[in-house]
């Protein structure tokens, strides 16, 4: 039985009374005269899946970059979990439990999976490298610890057989699964997906969006998740929000946003 | 050495109420899970059983239901199953991987009210065509992934139905003995097992098996192996298949050993050498497959390594089948084994899970004779059987020490066997299945009166007392002169030439045998390449005349070995041709599993059988071909036709004059 499941008769009921998790004010950033965002203000409600959509160049990477404080924006103000702070820091993304995914996979080529995985739980060992390299009393009992939880991610992903592959052996659409399990190792609140069906073959997508809500459904994971696939985010989103040009044309349910005249015209040009 | 047979009752909850008694803290179920192998003890697998089995009849489920098990091998499924029949009920195992039309049919056909089954995609299988089911009441799952929001109105976890039965356990003390008592009233003769044969024409059919059946065949499998309570067996076929019944459910629970249940499917192969079984079975591509991947491997190793594999796998093919035999073997010659076992045999089967492997077994079709061979040098035990569901598998199997690839062995023990006038094989043995569910008809034109029981194959006894399958009864023919005409034998044999792709075989009322065969296009495409003979085509090759001197001398091999055989001397070769186009599914001449439809072929080709019949040496051919992308064209060609030379019959005249 998966441990990570909670009881069978939890019911869904609770979806309607959400509360707002991650909450972005007028939000702007620029590099040098380029401006990437120009005052985009949206929020991400607990438990939700919602995702950035937008042509080539919208500023969607950047926006998920701003949420993870990669980036520093220059005005406004970013609430997450109840604390406004005026820019994210990566460090404080990951301890207040913002993981995300890249949009050209970024793990340990030469590594394996258990041991990709195992590293997405480097924020939550405490021993030290003393403790660690000893590998005895408390560090072991933490490992294990770590290593149990590393083991319910690989049943949930179904990656079982790969445990022990090097990852830079593992076909691109494993390899994408990988990420993803590494990024719920943090045991995340959040989670941020860059394109995580980008050069997916059709069956490789309906897995991929298969784990997409069982994480959303079963851990209870939000998820901001940035597509170019219309049909996957129109399934798979209750939320959709689209940047265009750096700026917010519209925010919606994924049928309004489907109809929205100025998303139309961003996304198949109109003449001028 | 053998343990004596574990007693304990005829039916399997009365063996597990002895086995938990006296094998409590010995293992009896592993599964990898979260990367660890987890241990039930057959104490706690009583323990298990019974909380699903007081949980189900909580559900309604009462003795004579029928319940489907749905999944891939788990615990908690082989459990379900023994926690039904302790309820006096019959479970029906489907393969995990039918098509929701074919799942649709058995479970109404078998009047299921329960489906037990593995995860989310069995559910929603079944709740697919639920419309058209009109008996099933209750769906019970395994793995609860994904199916939170499902309406749980029909749909239970294992682990709740359990739940359910440890508190009707918990608040009535006398419960546990109650059930017990009602568990021991179940007896030999009832059915234990419905098993769906896969069946090749028309509609599946139910095998019943009685405990009994299963029981005594499972007994005295053991012992003829000497199995006992120390085996490990690895569960990775289909739970359906009358096999894995037998060799995870039945043999164990008789003998207490073992079942270790893989992660998955895709991880077989590592948790096959995590657990390093005693008693493993496989079919014949199991073997080839891994025996392919060795080889491939081993082209990539280093020199030195490569060498040495070479040299200690010659050794082995002289003296290792001799040893394993117990025959004689000079000192000089053991001590190189020796040597080979440790340097490459040995890390060669531990790769391969084989190093604790007591005896292994194949069956289900003919395996190469080198396959076959390769893995006995190893010092693998692997033997061939031959069974079928009606029978609870045994029919005949190969004693220790008595091992020729091409027989299936001798009868085994209680089971009587005779040949049909038609050459079909015939057994009664306490294994035969007690009828087809709810089909008269095909019970009686199977068994007949007197339980004698149609196996629908051909075969043959050698003068060494061992049974040869030759082909399925219905194609055996006879040729003018009498001899007997077993197609699929020849092919068989011209086949295990990894030059010669596919064969068909003509003679049936004719005068003489005669061929038609297909190269093997990357075979005979290499062996091109390394001779210098440049060719442009699949048909250019076919028809080239070194290619014809090669396929004549493994028709004449094929001849040669035939002419050894007593009943078969009489079918050699005559007459072949090189066809001059490759056997297509496409074009309806080979099934979609890659089997020859001979009246198919006989009837497109007919031109050319005439010509390998009237004596001529060339024949000019059209053939119509399609595509793969639908167009139609057609191939011409001007095909050679080949005498071959037959050989006297050397053994069996010799065996005749003797007997005389």
């Amino acid at each position: 039985m998966n441990v990570l499941v909670s009881p069978e008769d939890k019911t869904g009921t609770q979806r309607k009374e959400r509360e707002v998790l991650l909450d972005l004010e007028n939000v702007s950033l620029s590099f040098g005269g380029v401006k990437a965002i120009t005052n985009i203000s949206f929020d991400i409600q607990r438990g939700e899946i919602r995702a950035i959509i937008g042509p080539n160049g919208a500023g969607k990477t950047s926006m998920l970059n701003v949420i993870n404080g990669f980036y520093q924006p220059q005005q406004g103000r970013i609430t997450f979990n109840g604390k406004t702070r005026r820019a994210m820091k990566p460090h404080l993304a990951v301890s207040q439990g913002i993981a995300r995914t890249f949009q050209n996979v970024a793990l340990f080529k030469g590594m394996s999976t258990l041991d990709n995985i195992m590293a997405g739980r480097a924020t939550r060992m405490h021993r030290n490298m003393f403790w660690q390299i000893l590998y005895y009393g408390p560090a072991r009992a933490e490992e294990i610890e770590h290593r149990k939880k590393v083991e319910e991610i690989i049943d949930f992903l179904e990656i079982q057989h790969i445990r022990r592959t090097p990852v830079g052996k593992l076909p691109y659409g494993l390899q994408k699964r990988v990420e993803l399990a590494r990024a719920l190792a943090m045991e995340p609140e959040l989670l941020l997906l860059d394109e995580p069906m980008a050069g997916m073959n059709l069956e490789e997508k309906e897995d991929m969006s298969r784990f997409i809500l069982d994480v959303n459904d079963q851990l209870g994971t939000t998820i901001a998740l940035i597509e170019h696939d219309m049909g996957v985010v129109m399934d798979l989103s209750d939320r959709v929000v689209v940047l265009d040009y750096g700026r917010k044309i519209a925010d919606g349910a994924p049928e309004e946003v489907q109809n929205n005249q100025e998303v139309i015209d961003a996304y198949l040009g109109v003449s001028h | 050495m053998a343990e004596p047979p574990v007693t304990g009752g005829d039916t399997f909850p009365k063996i597990l109420f002895h086995n938990a008694r006296v094998y409590g803290q010995r293992p009896a179920v592993r599964e990898k899970e979260f990367g660890i192998w987890q241990t039930w003890t057959w104490a706690d697998v009583l323990e298990e059983v019974r909380a699903l089995s007081l949980g189900l009849k909580q559900l309604g489920c009462v003795a004579g239901d029928k319940v489907a098990v749905i999944g891939a091998n788990r615990p908690q499924l082989y459990w379900s199953m023994v926690a039904v029949q302790a309820l006096g009920g019959v479970p029906v195992p489907l393969y995990a991987d039918s098509i929701a039309d074919e799942m649709a049919y058995v479970l109404n056909h078998a009047e299921a009210r329960f489906a037990v089954v593995e995860d989310q995609e069995q559910v929603d299988k079944v709740l697919e065509i639920s419309g058209e089911l009109n008996q099933l009441q209750h769906i019970l799952y395994d793995d609860p992934k994904g199916l939170r929001d499902y309406d749980k109105k029909r749909l239970s976890s294992i682990a709740h139905v359990q739940e359910i039965g440890r508190q009707i356990l918990a608040s009535d003390p006398t419960v546990a003995q109650a059930w017990k008592q009602d568990a021991e009233q179940v007896e030999g003769g009832d059915v234990a097992v419905m098993l769906y044969t896969s069946g090749t024409t028309g509609r599946p059919k139910g095998v019943m098996l009685t405990y009994d059946n299963l029981v005594i065949s499972a007994r005295n499998a053991n012992d003829f192996d000497h199995l006992n309570e120390t085996e490990d067996v690895l569960a990775y076929l289909p739970m359906a298949w009358v096999g894995d019944h037998v060799f995870s459910l039945a043999q164990a629970y008789c003998a207490g050993y073992c079942v270790n249940c893989p992660e998955s499917l895709e991880t077989v192969l590592t948790d096959r050498k995590e657990i390093a079984p005693t008693y493993f079975f496989a079919p014949p591509r199991v073997f080839e497959g891994l025996l392919t991947h060795v080889m491939v491997r081993m082209e990539d190793a280093s020199k030195t390594k490569k060498k040495m594999f070479d040299y200690f796998l010659r050794v082995a093919d002289r003296v290792g089948e001799r040893i394993l035999n117990g025959e004689k073997v000079s000192l000089k010659d053991r001590l190189l084994y020796a040597i080979g076992e440790f340097c490459v045999f040995g890390p060669l089967k531990n790769q391969m899970g084989f190093s604790r492997i007591k005896v292994a077994y194949t069956a289900g079709e003919a395996i190469g004779p080198e396959i076959f061979r390769f893995y006995r040098s190893m010092g693998i035990n692997l033997k061939q059987l031959y069974g079928q569901t009606e029978s609870a598998v045994y029919i005949t199997s190969q004693p220790d020490g008595e091992i020729y690839p091409d027989t299936v062995g001798r009868p085994f023990k209680d089971v009587e066997i005779k040949i049909a006038e038609n050459g079909e094989v015939l057994y009664r043995s306490p294994g035969s299945f007690k009828a087809y569910f709810k089909n008269e008809e095909a019970t009686t034109s199977t068994k007949d009166a007197e339980g004698w029981v149609k196996t629908g194959d051909a075969g043959i006894f050698l003068e060494n007392g061992h049974l040869k399958i030759i082909d399925r009864a219905k194609d055996v023919g006879k040729l003018t002169d009498g001899a007997m005409f077993a197609p699929k034998y020849l092919e068989n044999k011209l086949k295990f030439f990894p030059n010669i792709k596919e064969a068909v075989a003509f003679g049936h009322e004719k005068d003489f045998v005669a061929v038609f065969i297909n190269i093997d296009l990357i075979a005979v495409g290499n062996w091109a390449e390394r001779n210098n003979i440049s060719y442009a085509s699949y048909q250019e090759l076919a028809a080239n005349p070194r290619v014809y001197e090669m396929i004549q001398s493994h028709v004449e091999q094929v001849n040669r070995d035939l002419a050894q055989e007593p009943m078969m001397s009489g079918s050699q070769i005559s007459r072949f041709l090189v066809l001059h186009k490759e056997l297509d599914p496409d074009d309806g001449e080979l099934t979609r599993t890659q089997k020859v439809r001979r009246s198919f072929i006989a009837e497109r080709y007919a031109p050319l059988i005439e010509a390998l019949y009237d004596g001529s040496t060339h024949k000019h051919v059209v053939t119509q071909v399609s595509f793969e992308d639908g167009r139609i064209g057609s191939i011409e060609a001007d095909v050679e036709i080949r005498d071959v030379q037959t050989f006297p019959a050397t053994h069996a005249g010799a065996y005749q004059e003797a007997a005389e």
